[in-house]
């Protein structure tokens, strides 16, 4: 006897249940309940449950049971997943060439060139003494404890999805600051990708793709980081001060001298601060990516954690921070030497 | 001179809301701003505006804020679309363009100065300054060219390299002119131009305008909330208030002969002998008169008049221009022009 067997005779569905539940797979609840001998416990009305899907089953066999619903669910998900898979294999698979690529080269070059020539672009990108230094003696650092290699392939994904994002994400904010239909329709996506748990993502990616393939990890981490960049585009271009728009117009500049020689750079440095918060988040969607198999630092974490290696993963995690700051450290200050050469 | 309209604006509406030509129906039809605001709420910004503009003139747009005088220069360029009415250029209707001719015009017909400089952040003055010929697609060696040229001329020769920040307001508009004057346009726009200056900085750019004007002879429309620049500026002057034309004309005339108790409202605080000129009060005659003092000019105006007769009002002046004796000039005339009669009675002032 079931709790909402009176609801059912009551509202006269007896005919559409069809009579008796079947033999389907028993829940977790039923399972337990078996195992503990049959025996009905005693009920009161504070045990009434909800008339969840499970406890208006138990009632009436023609409602569905919550696992039936999940399956429900994935059996839609394997079913679109081929056609799905013919449109997206083909459209993504350069990102795991790229991706592929760039952990080849990053690792061949040997780590007495490699080294010198980080040092190298983060001065000229920064012109800061501190900034050189610190990479410097952030990566003599991992080399010396022998995370070096990590610390490359982790670089090596977040330099090329960094890329990607950057050059998706640029044009996309760009035609969003110049619609309003574009943007309403963006910003609930843009705030869907932000709020999702990171390692959501990573479920229907393993379904789609192979975990072999490195698009799989580039793909979840591109999605990942790519808003900030986008919305930052969209915001610094629309606040661009109206009146120097309005200047533009008045002497007849065209709609692409506008978005070039005005928009743009003067929303520069918002663009920049985009950038700089895709890196990081890149970084941070780079170490859950080591779920499915993305190679790098968060790997030696991931090994910190499944093999209870406290040491290991507590050292990677602290490269992982020496990473992060030197990433950001080096894009801000390349920020603000674009501000002031504005002198904006 | 009537022969020579550069600009002309015909039946000139512009109606702000949600449903504009409805709302034109009800303005044709009587319906005032408040009104429409109220029961329609629509905003009416400008309604039945007719100016012409001669060539080689500066017509001023005086009002007071909200009186529409920036939405009507926009109207000019077309930054703004009327709802209805003909803006006429050399004869041509300009709200039939294309964007390619529009964009055209804004490059070589009009050129156009800010209240808020708007120049360019990001690029140094000089290629400020040279902005307009770039955006033509000129090259870079003509923009730089002109851009120095024009620099020079409103006296920032030397401050190529800097970047508008590092200026002052003042030269910061200087180069907002050189900006407008770089393009050769033979109209000008000026939008509240000098309003963001201070007082002796704005005194110090008209006598620049003023002087480029000798020189250049462009059509100019200034804009202005101030009646001592506007008459200090104005070869025409329109006066609006709420969308509407109050009066327009020669200032001198509309200073003598203001015909709506707003512009004696206005007109009742200014200075009236720095305004005021010669050949606006003389006798007209070239009769030889009797009794005189000596000679002035026509252009003259009255303080300097004032000054010269060490404040003997029993003197007459003979009134000269080029040479030949066009009228003359009793000091009785003079002081009484200094009083006017309607802004002395507080009756007819509206305030």
């Amino acid at each position: 006897m079931a709790t909402y067997d009176g609801l059912i005779e009551a509202t006269g569905l007896e005919d559409w249940c069809g009579g008796d539940v079947g033999d389907k797979p028993l829940t977790m609840a039923e399972l337990m309940a078996r195992a503990q001998g049959g025996a009905t416990p005693e009920t009161s009305i504070l045990d009434l449950p909800f008339p969840s899907l499970d406890a208006l089953n138990q009632s009436c066999a023609a409602v569905p049971r919550s696992r039936d619903m999940t399956e429900a669910v994935e059996q839609g998900f394997l079913a679109i997943k081929d056609p799905l898979k013919v449109v997206l294999d083909p459209l993504t698979q350069p990102l795991s060439w790229l991706l592929d690529w760039a952990l080849i080269g990053f690792q061949s070059v040997p780590w007495f060139i490699m080294i010198p020539a980080l040092v190298i672009v983060a001065w000229f990108s920064t012109k800061k003494v501190g900034v050189t230094v610190l990479v410097a003696v952030s990566f003599i650092f991992m080399a010396f404890i022998d995370f070096y290699d990590d610390a490359i392939m982790t670089l090596s994904i977040i330099f090329v999805c960094t890329i990607i994002a950057v050059l998706l994400g640029v044009p996309i904010g760009i035609a969003m600051s110049r619609s309003n239909t574009l943007q309403r329709a963006m910003i609930p996506v843009l705030d869907m990708l932000q709020t999702l748990p990171t390692f959501v993502y990573l479920v229907p990616l393993i379904f789609l793709f192979s975990v072999t393939e490195s698009k799989l990890y580039g793909i979840a981490i591109i999605l990942y980081a790519i808003v900030p960049v986008i919305r930052l585009t969209d915001l610094g271009i629309r606040l661009v001060d109206k009146d120097v728009i309005e200047a533009a117009d008045a002497f007849g500049m065209s709609n692409r001298q506008k978005l070039w020689g005005v928009q743009v750079p003067l929303a520069l440095p918002n663009i920049m601060a985009g950038i700089n918060q895709t890196i990081m988040m890149s970084l941070a969607m780079v170490v859950i990516a080591s779920l499915v198999s993305a190679p790098g630092l968060g790997v030696k974490v991931l090994a910190g954690i499944r093999n209870l290696e406290l040491g290991v993963g507590l050292v990677a995690g602290f490269c992982i921070v020496l990473l992060a700051v030197l990433l950001d450290r080096s894009t801000k200050a390349a920020l603000s030497r674009i501000d002031s050469s504005e002198r904006a | 001179m009537t022969d020579n309209i550069k600009v002309s604006i015909r039946n000139l509406y512009k109606i702000f809301g949600s449903d504009p030509k409805a709302a034109l129906e009800q303005v044709r039809a009587g319906v005032g701003k408040t009104h429409l605001l109220e029961e329609h709420g629509h905003v009416l910004g400008l309604q039945n505006i007719n100016v012409d503009m001669q060539a080689g003139e500066i017509t001023v747009i005086m009002g007071l804020s909200g009186s529409g005088k920036s939405t009507l220069i926009r109207h000019l360029n077309r930054l703004i679309e009327p709802t209805a009415g003909e803006v006429v250029v050399n004869g041509e209707d300009v709200l039939a363009y294309d964007d390619a001719r529009l964009a055209q015009l804004r490059q070589n017909t009009m050129s156009m100065v800010f209240q808020k400089f708007a120049l360019f952040p990001h690029r140094t003055v000089l290629e400020n300054a040279g902005m307009s010929r770039r955006v033509r697609g000129e090259d870079g060696a003509t923009a730089d060219r002109e851009g120095q040229k024009w620099l020079k001329r409103v006296g920032l020769a030397g401050y190529e390299g800097h970047y508008p920040a590092q200026l002052s307001g003042g030269m910061q508009q200087r180069v907002g002119i050189a900006r407008a004057l770089s393009s050769d346009s033979e109209i000008m726009l000026m939008d509240e131009a000098f309003s963001a200056l201070d007082p002796l900085i704005r005194t110090d750019m008209q006598d620049l305008l003023l002087e480029l004007q000798r020189e250049l002879h462009k059509t100019i429309v200034f804009i202005t909330h101030d009646l001592d620049e506007a008459l200090k500026l104005a070869d025409h002057l329109v006066i609006l208030k709420d969308g509407a034309v109050v009066q327009q004309g020669e200032p001198q005339d509309i200073l003598l002969h203001p015909n709506d108790p707003y512009i004696i409202d206005f007109i009742s605080d200014i200075n009236r002998a720095r305004v005021l000129r010669v050949r606006s009060i003389m006798e007209v005659t070239t009769q030889p008169g009797t009794n005189l003092a000596g000679d002035v000019e026509a252009n003259q105006n009255l303080e300097s008049v004032i000054a010269l007769s060490e404040g003997d009002t029993n003197l007459n002046y003979r009134v000269m221009e080029n040479g030949q004796q066009v009228g003359l000039l009793h000091m009785r005339d003079l002081v009484r022009a200094l009083v006017p009669v309607e802004a002395a009675d507080p009756a007819r002032r509206v305030a």
